[in-house]
């Protein structure tokens, strides 16, 4: 087993008599892509600064290499960081900023010049080093703050979504480059975002949180086939969500139907939520359909289309994504496999 | 003509009568001739800006740049950790102290320099207190002399040098100290590295608005310096009220504005690219 590089221990904050996190326990191992996702305000940016030493944790512990660096200050700890807005100086030209940590450590200037140089070339600004820092464009900017921080060779890089202020193109090529960094370079990444689509290209594991809490803590494919709860489940993608009752083992029963799932463990007639992803639903004609219903929408997406069908019986909106056209106004019949019926214990978190 | 044009029409016109306007009833006063009531000759001439560069005028000048040089280090010497003091201090602070700073200017300039001559003169309130504290044996002769200048000027401009470096020192992005704390600088090297530097347009707006004021000055020299200290501004009001010398008090004139607008351009070519704000 890979050993861990960081770890958060009952990790807790309290901002003016508010609970910013509550009780936080993460494992991060070494040369892991992990990505905080959370709406705005879940604690992820929080927890990336408790890890950074930008703020001290109310209470729990927080360790580097298994040592506790709680109260250890930031300029001490082995830890760099890429700052939201990038954070460059605006005082120094593009070759200063990134040799301000090895200066600060006293490396003599050979060794700077021949680093900051590894580093420009790394991400692809070979010839840069004296433009001023606000001749540069928000990518260029964003690549000098990766330098920046990864000139010092940290073992753990924490980014604060990075790449917010980029546009969708630029963003993607970027995520791409930040994924083969981490890999070529071996080191730990924390990467925070909001952006699900983000988390789930880059990470090797997903933390996502909510409301201070961790919600659920899995690869991208856990997370995405198996959300532990509805919050979950709605923040990753576009889901489909009833509520059911488990009739029992491998039996689920909603809009009046009995339906055949893969899950288990759950009480007799125990009351869940129940998640079907719109890409697993298939359109057919209304005989064979597993639920029928009237097609309302159908909106072209590029990749797919969006199809909007309202069930006949409880009036409830499914959401299907398919590459095949239908024609809005018909009624159709919708057909899934059992193994896209996502079972979920209602309210369920990680450790809870 | 649009409409945004016409809305700075009184400001223009304010600004060519009497700024405009009489800058170059000074720039031709100096390059005429005086005749021997002091009325103005039409002729053209160098020897009002001949004559200040004769020894006496030349100490005078020299005096001027010392004590307000000797002024604005003090003024920086202190503004400065006041500044920084006030930036770092909560929100609900800092606009008290701000207040503090500047409740001074409220009261009128002069009735502030008198206030100064009550404490600092022989029986004043300092020597008092330091001859009953025993400190020293006999009154200090403190007013009328060049300290009690320097003092008058600091006491007078600190708020002028506090209130740009504040002002810029607030306005520094929190996130640069994180950044420069996350490579490793400590509150030390932070400081020398990223905060000095960036806070450099609000010190050079802090030592224009101090050094102007200070070698300009004519009330201070001559309310504590008591006629023993002539500086450039008693030079020029003497030469207007007293020696009746149009001619000349207009060529010193010159030459301080020529050094105050030379100082200007440079401080501020060299702050400028530094891309804070200061207050000019």
């Amino acid at each position: 087993m890979t050993p861990s590089i960081i770890e958060l221990k009952n990790v807790s904050k309290i901002f003016n008599e508010k609970e910013a996190l509550k009780s936080i326990n993460l494992d991060i191992k070494e040369k892991e892509f992990v990505t905080l996702l959370g709406p705005s305000g879940c604690g992820k940016t929080t927890t990336l600064r408790i890890i950074g030493g930008f703020e001290t944790a109310s209470s729990g512990e927080v360790f580097f290499d298994g040592i506790n660096i709680s109260s250890i200050p930031p300029y001490k700890r082995q830890i760099n960081t890429v700052f939201q807005k990038y954070a460059l100086f605006p005082h120094l030209n593009i070759y200063e900023n990134i040799a301000f940590g090895l200066k600060i450590k006293k490396v003599d200037k050979d060794t700077i010049d021949k680093k900051v140089k590894k580093m420009l070339s790394l991400v692809n600004l070979e010839g840069f080093e004296k433009r001023d820092i606000n001749s540069l464009s928000g990518g260029q900017q964003q690549r000098i703050a990766i330098a920046r921080a990864l000139v010092n060779e940290p073992k753990v890089l924490l980014l604060d979504e990075p790449l917010g202020a980029l546009d969708l193109k630029l963003r993607q090529d970027m995520q791409y480059e930040l994924k083969t960094m981490q890999q070529e370079l071996g080191i730990t990444f924390v990467y925070v975002t909001h952006d699900q689509e983000e988390a789930l290209t880059m990470s090797d594991r997903i933390v996502v949180m909510s409301d201070g809490k961790i919600q659920q803590i899995g690869t991208p494919e856990d997370i995405y086939n198996e959300p532990i709860n509805r919050f979950v489940a709605d923040f990753i993608g576009e889901i489909n969500m009833v509520t059911a009752t488990m009739i029992q083992d491998y039996k689920v029963m909603f809009n009046n139907k009995v339906f055949e799932c893969v899950d288990k463990g759950f009480n007799s007639n125990e009351e869940v939520d129940v998640v079907i992803r719109p890409e697993d639903i298939n359109i057919v004609p209304k005989e064979k359909g597993k639920i029928t219903g009237w097609v309302t929408d159908v909106v072209f997406k590029g990749v797919h289309y969006e199809i909007i069908v309202v069930d006949k019986q409880n009036n409830k909106e499914w959401i299907i994504h398919t590459i095949h056209h239908t024609q809005a106004g018909i009624e159709v019949g919708l057909d899934f496999e059992s193994e896209a019926i996502h079972v979920m214990r209602m309210g369920e978190v990680i450790g809870e | 003509m649009n409409k945004k044009n016409i809305l700075a029409v009184p400001y223009v016109l304010w600004a060519i009568l009497f700024t405009i306007v009489p800058l170059f009833i000074v720039l031709l006063y100096s390059f005429t001739k005086r005749d021997s009531f002091g009325g103005m000759i039409f002729s053209f001439t160098f020897d009002n800006y001949k004559m200040f560069f004769e020894p006496i005028y030349l100490n005078v000048l020299w005096r001027s740049l010392r004590l307000s040089l000797y002024s604005t280090i003090a003024c920086f010497v202190i503004g400065y950790p006041m500044a920084y003091i006030i930036s770092k201090s909560d929100i609900k602070k800092q606009s008290l102290m701000i207040m503090l700073f500047v409740l001074p200017l409220w009261t009128n300039f002069l009735l502030r320099t008198y206030a100064w001559m009550v404490v600092l003169r022989e029986q004043g309130a300092l020597n008092e207190i330091l001859l009953f504290l025993g400190i020293i044996d006999e009154p200090l002769q403190m007013l009328y002399t060049n300290g009690a200048v320097i003092m008058g000027m600091v006491y007078n401009f600190l708020p002028f040098m506090v209130l740009p470096i504040y002002s810029v020192l607030s306005k520094i992005d929190k996130s640069l100290l994180e950044a420069a704390q996350d490579l490793g600088a400590n509150s030390f090297s932070t400081f020398i590295k990223v905060i000095f530097p960036l806070s450099f347009p609000g010190v050079a707006s802090g030592i224009l608005m101090v050094f102007m004021p200070a070698i300009s000055t004519f009330v201070i020299s001559d309310l504590l310096g008591g006629g023993q200290t002539i500086l450039l501004g008693n030079l020029i009001q003497n030469q207007f009220m007293m020696a009746r010398n149009w001619q000349f008090g207009s060529a010193i004139s010159m030459i301080m504005m020529v050094m105050i607008v030379i100082s200007m351009g440079y401080l501020t070519k060299h702050s400028s690219k530094e891309g804070g704000t200061g207050l000019w």
